[in-house]
C-alpha cells in the first residue's frame, strides 16, 4: 500500500478506534452528562437513539436545533416526540379517485424539508393503463401533462408503505431504522451510514439518498420539525416517508391528506375500530401492492367509487 | 523472537526497496493508480456520491460490483488450500502462501470498495461490534462486515506465520498451521456465500432473488481466484529462481476446468427459468441480454461477452491439450477473468436494478469519478500483493532469512 493512501486510510480507522473508544466511555459514565466542548466530537459521538437517555436526547435536540438556526438564520424547533399510546398508523388511497395532479408530491416536499436542488420527492406517481390495471413494467413515472387525469389513465402515487414486515429494516447494517410504536417505519439520520441497503431492499422504490448536500431555501424551510423526522438532513443518508410525525403525533393529518383535492387520501388509526380506516378496511375493495411479497403494508389502495 | 521480528521487517524493507527495472516500472504505474485515485476520491468525500452516476433507481453499481468480484477472488484462495492441506499434495502446498497473499490483497480492496460507496464513512464505527450496533443477526451487510474481516484477520496470520517461519528457517509448527487452514476453508466459502445471500434475500429484486444465486458465486471464484495466480505463478518462475512446477499449474488448470464447466451449467439453469417461465420478471435478463420496451440495452454487449468468453475460456481449459499449452492457458486465464469481472459486476448489479422496483428505467455507466477511484483501488491492492509477494519469494527461496541476515547484515540481502 501506498504511502499517501495508507496515511488517509488508517488515519480515518485510528481516529474512529480513538473516537468510538470515547464513546464508550460517554455512554458508560451514566451522569447523563455527555456533551464535550466541540459540537462537531458530540455529532460523531452520538450514541444509537435506543441508548440515549433523556438528558442525551435533550443535548441533542438543543446542539441541532443551534446548527440549523446557524445554517438557516431562523429558529427551529427540533422535537422528538415518542409514538402515541394505543395507536398504530395506517393509510389508505383511493385510486379511483386520484387524478396524478401530484400536488401531494409537493405538498410533501415543502412539509418535509427536502432538498430542492438535487430535487427530492418521497412520494412518486405512477400513471397507468386503465385497460393494463396495476402494471408497474408500463407504468410511467414521469408523465408530463398540461392536464390530468389523461383519459384512459389512471394513477397511482406511492411511497413508503410502512411494512408490518419491512425488509429494509431487517437489512440495515446498523439498526439506524426501524418501525416506532404506533407503526411507523423511521429513519435516524445521525445513525445512518449511507450503504443503501435499504434501498436496494425496498419493495416500493420509497427510500431517497442523499447524494449531494441537500439545498434547501432558507424562507422555504418548515420550522416544524421532528428529530426522526422532518429536520433538516445531511449528505450521504438516506431518507423517505415518516407518515408526517411532526403532525400526526400532535393530532394532526399528514400533509398529503391536507392537500389532497379530491379527497383520495386517507389516513387513521387501525387500533380504532370507529375510524374511517378502519371504515374503508371493512367495506371497500382493497388493493395491496406487491402483496406476495409479504411486506404487509400499512398503506392500502382501495376503489372507492 | 523480537530480534528477528526487527530484522525480518528491515530485511523486507530491503527487498522491496530493490528490484529490476520492470519492477520498478510496476511499482512506480500502480503508485500512479493509487494516487490518482485518492485523488479522485478526496474530490467524492468532499462533494458526495452525486460524483458517480449511482442515483437512486440503481443505487449501487461500480463500486459495490468490484467488491463483489474480489471477495469471490479472495474467496478462491480456498481453491489451493484444500487439496494442499487436506490431500497433502506437495506440489501445491509450496504456492499456497501465494493464494493467502491473494486473499488478503483482496479483503483490503474489498473493504475499501466499501469504505468508497459509504455515503458517511466518517460514521464507519457504527459497524463495530460493541462500539456501534451491528444489526445481528438480520442484517447480511452486518454478517458481511464480520466475515470479511475474519477472513482478513485469519490469512494475515497463517500468511505471515509461513513467511516469518521460513525466514527463521524453522518447518512451521502443523499444530497451528492446520487448524487455522482447516478453519480458513469455511471461511472462504462463507465471505462469498454471504456476499450472495446479501443480494439474494433482497425479494424487492426479482433478478437476484434465486436460490442458485450463491452456488454461482462460489463456481465463478473458483474460476477467476485461480486465474490471477495461474499468471502469477509464471511470471514468478520466469523472473526468480523460485521454482513452482508444471504439474502444480495444471492441476490447479484441471480443477478451475470443473469449476467453469459447473459455472455455465449454474448459469444455464438461470437463463432457462426465466426464459422459458416468461414471468413479468424476465425484464432483468432481458436487460441483460437484448433490450426492454423495444430499446436495444446498452449493457447487452456485456451481457454476451461475459457469456462468450466464459464458454471459450470453458472450452479452452476442458480440453487437455490446450489445457497444458501455455499459451491457451494464458488466453483462457484472461478470458474467465474478463469474463467473471463482468458476471459479478455488471451483469450482477445493473439488470438487478434495471427497471426499478416500480418498473422506470435509468441508464446507468460509471462515472469518470468511479472509475478513477475504482482504477486506484486496484493500484492500492495490487501494489500491497507485489510487495507481500516480493518478501515471500525472497524468504520461502532462502534468500531473506535470519541466517542470512545474522551473516551478512542486513544490507546484504
Amino acid at each position: 500500500m501506498n504511502d499517501s493512501e495508507q496515511g488517509t486510510q488508517t488515519k480515518i480507522g485510528r481516529r474512529d478506534m480513538l473516537k468510538g473508544l470515547a464513546a464508550i466511555m460517554a455512554t458508560l459514565s451514566a451522569s447523563g452528562c455527555t456533551t464535550t466542548a466541540s459540537p462537531d466530537l458530540d455529532a460523531f459521538l452520538q450514541q444509537h437513539f435506543w441508548k440515549l437517555s433523556k438528558a442525551d436526547l435533550d443535548a441533542i435536540l438543543a446542539r441541532l436545533e443551534k446548527q440549523y438556526a446557524e445554517q438557516f438564520g431562523r429558529p427551529v424547533a427540533v422535537k422528538a416526540t415518542p409514538p402515541l399510546e394505543g395507536v398504530t398508523f395506517a393509510y389508505a388511497l383511493d385510486i379511483a379517485r386520484c387524478i396524478g395532479c401530484r400536488r401531494c408530491v409537493y405538498g410533501c416536499v415543502e412539509e418535509n424539508n427536502q432538498s430542492r436542488n438535487p430535487q427530492i420527492h418521497w412520494i412518486t406517481v405512477l400513471e397507468m393503463e386503465k385497460a393494463k390495471g396495476v402494471d408497474l413494467q408500463h407504468a410511467d413515472a414521469y408523465y408530463d401533462r398540461p392536464l390530468v387525469p389523461e383519459p384512459g389513465r389512471f394513477y397511482m402515487p406511492v411511497a413508503c408503505q410502512h411494512c408490518s414486515k419491512p425488509p429494509c429494516v431487517k437489512v440495515c447494517p446498523v439498526n439506524a431504522t426501524w418501525t416506532d410504536k404506533d407503526g411507523i417505519v423511521v429513519i435516524d439520520y445521525n445513525w445512518c451510514i449511507g450503504c443503501r441497503c435499504c434501498m436496494s431492499a425496498c419493495p416500493y422504490g420509497a427510500r431517497r439518498f442523499n447524494w449531494a448536500a441537500p439545498r434547501l431555501p432558507a424562507d422555504e424551510l418548515n420550522t416544524n420539525t421532528e428529530y426522526l423526522g422532518n429536520r433538516p438532513r445531511p449528505r450521504g443518508v438516506v431518507e423517505k416517508c415518516h407518515f408526517c410525525i411532526q403532525r400526526v403525533r400532535h393530532g394532526r393529518y399528514p400533509k398529503c391528506v391536507e392537500v389532497c383535492p379530491v379527497g383520495a387520501r386517507k389516513f387513521g388509526n387501525l387500533q380504532d375500530p370507529k375510524s374511517e380506516i378502519r371504515y374503508i378496511l371493512e367495506n371497500k375493495r382493497v388493493y395491496i401492492l406487491k402483496e406476495d411479497l409479504n411486506t404487509q403494508p400499512k398503506f392500502y389502495y382501495y376503489f372507492g367509487i | 523472537m523480537v530480534r528477528e521480528l526487527y530484522g525480518f521487517v528491515r530485511g523486507s524493507i530491503g527487498i522491496v526497496r530493490r528490484g529490476n527495472r520492470a519492477y520498478y516500472a510496476w511499482v512506480a504505474f500502480l503508485l500512479l493508480l493509487a494516487i490518482q485515485g485518492v485523488a479522485a476520491y478526496y474530490n467524492q468525500a468532499r462533494t458526495g456520491l452525486i460524483l458517480t452516476n449511482m442515483r437512486d433507481p440503481i443505487s449501487w453499481a461500480f463500486y459495490i460490483g468490484n467488491f463483489t468480484f474480489l471477495v469471490g477472488v479472495g474467496a478462491a484462495a480456498v481453491m489451493l488450500v484444500i487439496p494442499a492441506y487436506i490431500y497433502d499434495w506437495k506440489p501445491i502446498k509450496e504456492v499456497v502462501v501465494f493464494g493467502e497473499l491473494l486473499a488478503i490483497a483482496a479483503m483490503v480492496m474489498c473493504l475499501l470498495f466499501v469504505l468508497v460507496d459509504m455515503g458517511r464513512p466518517d460514521r464507519f464505527w457504527h459497524l463495530i461490534p460493541f462500539l456501534g450496533s451491528l444489526h445481528l443477526p438480520t442484517s447480511l451487510l452486518s454478517w458481511d462486515a464480520v466475515v470479511l474481516n475474519v477472513y482478513l484477520l485469519l490469512n494475515l496470520v497463517i500468511a505471515s506465520y509461513l513467511i516469518f517461519c521460513a525466514y527463521r528457517g524453522r518447518h512451521y509448527n502443523p499444530r497451528i498451521v492446520v487448524p487455522l487452514v482447516i478453519f480458513s476453508i469455511p471461511m472462504a466459502i462463507s465471505i462469498h456465500t454471504v456476499t450472495a445471500f446479501l443480494y439474494n434475500g433482497m425479494a424487492a429484486r426479482p433478478y437476484w432473488n434465486s436460490a442458485i444465486l450463491a452456488p454461482r458465486f462460489l463456481a465463478s471464484a473458483f474460476c477467476s481466484g485461480p486465474a490471477v495466480l495461474l499468471i502469477l505463478f509464471q511470471i514468478v518462475r520466469r523472473t526468480t529462481r523460485f521454482d513452482i512446477k508444471d504439474e502444480a499449474l495444471h492441476k490447479v488448470a484441471e480443477l478451475m476446468a470443473y469449476a467453469m464447466g459447473f459455472n455455465l451449467f449454474l448459469t444455464g439453469a438461470e437463463i432457462f427459468k426465466e426464459y422459458y417461465s416468461d414471468t413479468q420478471h424476465l425484464v432483468h435478463i432481458q436487460y441483460l441480454f437484448s433490450g426492454i420496451h423495444g430499446r436495444p440495452s446498452p449493457i447487452a454487449i456485456y451481457g454476451w461477452s461475459a457469456l462468450a468468453l466464459g464458454v471459450i475460456a470453458f472450452l479452452l481449459f476442458v480440453v487437455p491439450a490446450t489445457r497444458k499449452n501455455f499459451i491457451t492457458m494464458n488466453l483462457g486465464c484472461l478470458m474467465i477473468y474478463g469474463s467473471v469481472y463482468i458476471e459479478k459486476g455488471i451483469a450482477l448489479l445493473i439488470p438487478g436494478y434495471t427497471p426499478d422496483v416500480l418498473g422506470q428505467v435509468y441508464e446507468y455507466v460509471p462515472s469518470v469519478t468511479e472509475v478513477r477511484v475504482s482504477m486506484g483501488i486496484f493500484g492500492i491492492g495490487f501494489l500491497l500483493f507485489t510487495l507481500m509477494v516480493k518478501v515471500a519469494l525472497a524468504t520461502l527461496s532462502g534468500r531473506l532469512t535470519a541466517g542470512a541476515v545474522r551473516a551478512n547484515g542486513i544490507r546484504a540481502v
